[in-house]
């Protein structure tokens, strides 16, 4: 791994460190974007009581699949443009022909969207889950899987995207992508909630749930990054 | 055959020949669709690669 | 040592070619007679299950489908994978030829599913373990065609949905695992009874014969269009002009 003739070299934490705060600081200069997600989710799972029932006690047997789906639909999102704002100024070749494992970049940027996307909508999960009936006493749970799930989708998703990069119909392939191979998630994740809102010990999803976040980012950044030079070549 | 009194009673699959008869008829509806249009596909691509040989003549062997 | 010339051979495309070429008649012609003995075998011949009398019979195009869909995706991959690593566009061309009939068999697996679960389970759609990760499963298949169909470029398609395979198939005992799990969870055991292995000969025989002859059916889709691959893909090499001027089909 070499820098350019001149340059300091730069450890490869380093390069990932100021991917991730680029990424946080843009994301952030831009606030009424940042919230869309958020928002999403809070319309979204409305119509569910809309649709259904009004009745509380009902809304809290099918509470973990709206804060679920709703989850899983609102961080797809902010997913279309990954990468496409950094394909088309050239930012992602630098990112190639840097030296630097273009795996640990993605990696960062896998981060700062889940810092910038999935982390709102778990701050958002306990005031969707009061709505939903949802005990206090499983906020914690909830908010703790909702973490995961979220990041696991941004590996997915991020991978999603490096694939789709300059298709067309990005955002529907994106989808279509992603939600099979976000199932699992679902299954463990909405498992959890239940079982915390029941009261009843949730070790086993969780654990599964934990398992997989780090399968998915173990192997997403590499399939993102391989991805990426296939669509620059 | 025997088991079966009659042809018949073969169709009637023990009642069941409405369940029994569209899956057998869709498992091989469905290779038969597979077989043409593999074919179509391999006979089409013969046909595009023939016909660019021609147009490019026999010039350049 | 040989056996690597032989790998190296394949990855050549004349020789693929030739030899898909050769193989795909005794593939084909094998596919129709072990279809035609085991329908005969398990329509025919077969005594009814004990349980489920004649539907059960259903199962002689339903399990071979279900094995067929899930061993065509790993294929598929493992192609992928070749193709990504090796670089070989063969491999490419192979997946690309083993996606839709692997799709259709998944269908086929749903489709005869629900027709079998109608009379014992009274209704036409049970979320089922089984019947619910063979239907991921086809949505796997949908993706990566789509994905392929997406890119205009070739190589970005080939690549890129190779790229897709390969992280499908880590997912598909995943999906597996956490599909069953959740099923055992909601329901009590559904599994379809009739395929416990203690089967007697005369039901097993011809379900292993389907078995082979949907393998067979396969391999000559893949042989069949893996040549049509061939040709869209070398459209100007030279080996084509001898190979097709000189009277081969």
């Amino acid at each position: 791994m070499k820098a350019g003739d001149g340059a300091v070299p730069t450890g490869m934490l380093a390069a990932a460190a100021a991917t991730f705060r680029r990424d946080v600081v843009l994301a952030f200069r831009r606030p009424g974007q940042m919230f869309q997600p958020v928002v999403f989710f809070l319309i979204v799972t409305t119509l569910f009581p809309l649709s259904l029932s009004p009745q509380l006690s009902q809304l809290r047997d099918i509470s973990p699949g709206i804060l679920w789906v709703g989850a899983l639909l609102s961080s797809l999102l902010a997913l279309e443009s990954l990468f496409r704002a950094d394909m088309e100024d050239g930012t992602l070749e630098q990112w190639v022909i840097s030296g630097q494992p273009l795996a640990v970049q993605v990696l960062a940027r896998i981060l700062a969207h889940w810092t910038v996307s999935g982390l709102p909508l778990v701050a958002a999960a306990p005031l969707v889950g009061a709505s939903l009936a949802v005990p206090a006493t499983a906020f914690g749970t909830t908010m703790l899987v909702l973490g995961l799930g979220t990041l696991c989708l941004s590996g997915l998703g991020a991978a999603g995207a490096a694939l789709t990069l300059g298709s067309r119909r990005a955002s529907v392939l994106l989808s279509l992508l992603v939600l099979p191979l976000a199932m699992p998630i679902l299954i463990f994740g909405a498992r959890s909630v239940d079982l915390a809102i029941l009261g009843e010990p949730t070790r086993g999803p969780v654990l599964l749930l934990s398992a997989l976040t780090i399968l998915t980012l173990s192997l997403t950044p590499w399939a993102a990054a391989s991805a990426v030079r296939i669509s620059l070549e | 055959m025997n088991q079966w009194a009659s042809f018949g009673e073969w169709l009637a699959m023990g009642g069941y020949a409405a369940y029994v008869w569209p899956s057998v008829g869709l498992a091989i509806g469905t290779l038969v669709a597979n077989m043409v249009m593999a074919r179509r596909r391999h006979a089409k691509a013969l046909q595009r690669a023939l016909r660019r040989m021609a147009i490019d003549g026999n010039g350049d062997a | 040592m040989a056996t690597w010339t032989w790998f190296h051979q394949l990855g050549s495309p004349p020789h693929a070619y030739r030899i898909a070429g050769r193989f795909a008649p005794w593939f084909g012609w094998g596919a129709l007679l072990c279809i035609v003995y085991g329908l005969f075998g398990g329509l025919v011949l077969a005594p009814p299950d004990y349980q489920q009398k004649d539907a059960f019979r259903i199962i002689y195009v339903h399990a071979p489908a279900a094995w067929l869909s899930l061993s065509c995706y790993t294929a598929m991959a493992v192609a992928a994978f070749v193709g990504l690593v090796w670089r070989m566009k063969i491999a490419h061309a192979a997946a690309a030829a083993l996606a839709p009939v692997g799709a259709s068999f998944a269908f086929v697996c749903l489709a005869t599913g629900s027709l079998w679960g109608r009379p014992m389970w009274g209704t036409w759609w049970e979320w089922d373990a089984r019947l619910t990760s063979q239907l991921i499963l086809l949505f796997l298949y949908l993706g990566y065609m789509a994905l392929r169909s997406a890119h205009d470029d070739l190589q970005r398609a080939d690549r890129s949905s190779a790229v897709l395979a390969i992280v499908g198939v880590v997912n598909v005992p995943i999906i597996h695992y956490s599909v069953y799990w959740w099923n055992s969870l909601h329901q009590g055991a559904t599994v379809m009874k009739a395929d416990r292995p203690s089967m007697p000969a005369e039901m097993l025989v011809p379900l292993l014969v389907m078995f082979l002859g949907f393998t067979l059916f396969q391999w000559w889709v893949l042989c069949t269009r893996l040549r049509a691959e061939i040709l869209d893909r070398e459209r100007n090499a030279r080996w084509l002009q001898t190979e097709l001027l000189d009277g081969a089909r």
